[in-house]
């Protein structure tokens, strides 16, 4: 169990030395960030000492090393744009973005999953048929499209929900909360479920496929013919076996979820990691960017290891030798 | 044996397939019982209606797959009608299943132990702790070695016969008085097939279980059944006891079956074939349905369908054995 983590570590860590060196080349020679920071007027002295300040003038592989070791223990350098260290403005920002994903993610779950069991179930009942349609939607209206017309009827006809920002936030230590107050709930209604409704839907019509598969499998058939419940048959033996696929798919769109909060955190003007990361972009702000995807790699890579481990926890068949039978 | 009150009995089934071109008859007038403790055989071509009888029996045809007549009893009570619920309490507790190949029959997520405890706890009112320990004796029963062990063991750390030992145990540990068999040894290992029948064998006759024993081995019915069904084209063409089919079969069909089949004793060069393919479903042709590959054939079989009829030894469908002349 512990090898098998450590290898996946291992299996990982050229993927991260890979975005790094990415981060890394936009960071050392996209645009001339010299020329950023000292704005518009400066001499080549000043240059010369921001250029070695930033320690543009070692060797590329020496640059690297630092980066990744700066890197590794959260250090980012300065954002252009706010002067302030990257690592800081970060940590402001993802708790917005982290409460945001998960709060997506639980719903697109919580819905998802009873859905696609209940449209695997009864595949010809109005119902599904109506949940069917309405997954036509939420794969295929865009993710800005939905918000807009969620900001439409819920913010301005109805004047229910707050069409932007994150409402009142309790600070936990370096925490920031939105899940403690009203508006702060209320704010996360209409993002939530813009960044959720694709997973939503994506999950339903996954979990409703596999279980049409496996409700065709031999031991269901055997199941029902040692005359087990229903209930024993659909949510124990069929649903726990659609669970790997679910599981692997879950577990990338979470990921999906974080990084590509971008489009709703825009829509909704939410403070998280996404808005600073196009602000940035508009900007030219280098290391907030490189930081932003090393921390989305590593966020991928993360949740893979677990997408790895809760398969070794669903299917016997994968673990390694024998459970804790006999020989 | 057939003179004890019936714990199965089968009258004018009638299985269809409504489909966009036209209803398909899976099974027709498919009539039989079984006695308490009794093992009927059923044979015949790939297509025949053997597995589909079987599903029928245990109310798992697959939709739109549907009885539209006759009716089936257990111990004289009507199963066939009864709703979902009611006929899984039937499922597993009087009437076990055992499907074809073992590698797909178990949960693979699912130790045998909870496959096992989850079945009898369904229908016994025990708990589970003695479930588990009658798990354990089971397993044991079927011949698992070191079952205390075994029984938290997952379906993929046993050999294809092993599973079917397992299967097995599922299907008896509620103790029903009746099992359908479908193929049971098909899916193994020829040199393991022959240990499983015998543990089937040996195990139904202890508990007094009777079985419909679905197989393609000759040798395996004229070892087994004491009576056997021949079908074909989803009809019974002959019905008798073992010796009779096996060695004087009254339906040409039959006869032609077990001349198809190696004597048991020695090896032969060239088995005899029947010549020609059963007729699919969509197109049985009008009379019996066996009258074009019919060595026998006359004028009366293209016409008229011959019902099953007192031929002596057995029961057969075939006009040979009509007694009254034919009307008209
Ligand atoms: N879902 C279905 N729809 C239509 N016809 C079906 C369906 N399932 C089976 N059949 C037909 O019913 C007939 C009987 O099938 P069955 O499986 O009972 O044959 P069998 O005697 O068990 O054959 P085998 O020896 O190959 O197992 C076959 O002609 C088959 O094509
Ligand atoms: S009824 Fe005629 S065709 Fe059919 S088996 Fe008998 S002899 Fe052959
Ligand atoms: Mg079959």
């Amino acid at each position: 169990m512990f090898a098998f983590i450590v290898s996946r570590i291992l299996q990982a860590l050229p993927v991260l030395l890979s975005v790094a060196l990415i981060s890394f080349a936009m960071f050392a020679y996209v645009g001339d960030p010299v020329a950023i920071m000292l704005g518009q007027d400066y001499t080549q002295a000043q240059r010369d000492a921001l250029v070695a300040e930033l320690g543009l003038d070692r060797p590329f592989w020496v640059q690297f090393a630092t980066f990744i070791g700066n890197a590794a223990q959260g250090e980012f350098g300065l954002s252009y744009r706010l002067s302030r260290p990257v690592a800081d403005l970060i940590a402001e920002r993802a708790p917005a973005t982290l409460e945001l994903a998960f709060t997506a993610a639980v719903l697109a779950l919580l819905v998802g999953v009873p859905m696609g069991v209940y449209t695997g179930l009864y595949r010809n009942s109005w119902l599904s048929r109506f949940f069917l349609t309405f997954s036509l939607i939420g794969v295929s209206l865009p993710t800005f499209l939905i918000g807009i017309l969620l900001i439409l009827v819920f913010a301005v006809w109805l004047g229910w929900l707050p069409s932007f920002g994150r409402g009142d936030t309790v600070r936990l230590g370096a925490w920031t909360t939105g899940f403690l107050t009203v508006s702060g709930l209320k704010a996360l209604v209409l993002p939530a479920i813009t960044l959720g409704l694709f997973q939503l839907t994506l999950i339903m019509r996954l979990v409703r496929a596999e279980m049409l598969e496996v409700l065709r499998a031999d031991y269901i058939k055997f199941a029902r013919a040692r005359g087990l419940p229903n209930r024993a048959v659909h949510f124990g033996h069929a649903l726990k076996n659609t669970l790997v696929p679910v599981i692997t798919i879950v577990g990338l769109q979470l990921g999906a979820i974080i990084a590509f909060a971008i489009v709703t955190e825009t829509v909704f003007q939410w403070p998280g990691m996404g808005l600073l990361f196009i602000q940035s972009v508009g900007a030219a702000d280098i290391p907030v960017m490189s930081a932003y995807l090393l921390l989305i790699s590593l966020v991928f890579v993360t949740i893979n290891l677990i997408v790895d481990l809760l398969y070794y926890a669903v299917d016997p068949r994968l673990r390694i030798g024998r459970g804790k039978g006999g020989h | 044996m057939s003179n004890a009150a019936p714990l199965l009995e089968v009258r004018n089934l009638r299985v269809e397939f409504p489909t966009r071109r036209g209803t398909l008859v899976a099974l027709d007038d498919v009539s039989f019982s079984i006695a308490p403790g009794e093992v009927l055989g059923v044979v015949g071509e790939s297509g025949a209606g053997k597995s589909m009888t079987g599903a029928a029996i245990i109310g798992l045809l697959e939709p739109p797959g549907r009885i539209a007549r006759g009716e089936i009893l257990l111990n004289g009570k009507r199963i066939d009608n009864l709703r979902y619920e009611q006929m899984r309490r039937i499922r597993g507790k009087e009437i076990g299943a055992i499907f074809q190949d073992p590698l797909t029959t178990l949960n693979p997520l699912y130790t045998v132990g909870q496959q096992l405890t989850e079945t009898m706890t369904t229908h016994l009112p025990i708990n589970p702790a003695e479930a588990r320990r009658r798990a354990i004796e089971w397993l044991e029963l079927v011949g698992i070695p070191a079952a205390a062990q075994r029984i938290d063991s997952y379906p993929h750390e046993f050999s294809g016969g092993m599973r079917q030992r397992v299967v097995i145990a599922l299907a008896l540990c509620a103790e029903p008085r009746l099992i359908v068999a479908d193929e049971p040894t098909t899916a193994l290992d020829v040199s393991i097939q022959a240990q499983v029948i015998a543990l089937l064998k040996t195990l139904a006759r202890e508990k007094g279980t009777a079985m419909m024993l679905v197989t393609h081995d000759m040798g395996v019915i004229a070892e087994t059944a004491d009576r056997v069904a021949v079908m074909y084209a989803g009809r019974i063409a002959e019905i008798g006891p073992v010796r009779e089919v096996v060695k004087h079969a009254n339906h040409p069909y039959s006869a032609g079956l077990m001349a198809s089949i190696p004597p048991l004793d020695r090896r032969v060069e060239r088995l005899a074939q029947i010549d020609g393919a059963m007729p699919r479903l969509s197109a049985i042709p009008r009379g019996c349905a066996y009258n074009p590959r019919c060595p026998k054939v006359f004028s009366r079989c293209a016409d008229e369908r011959p019902d099953l009829m007192d031929a002596g030894t057995t029961r057969a469908a075939c006009w040979l054995y009509a007694s009254e002349v034919p009307h008209g």
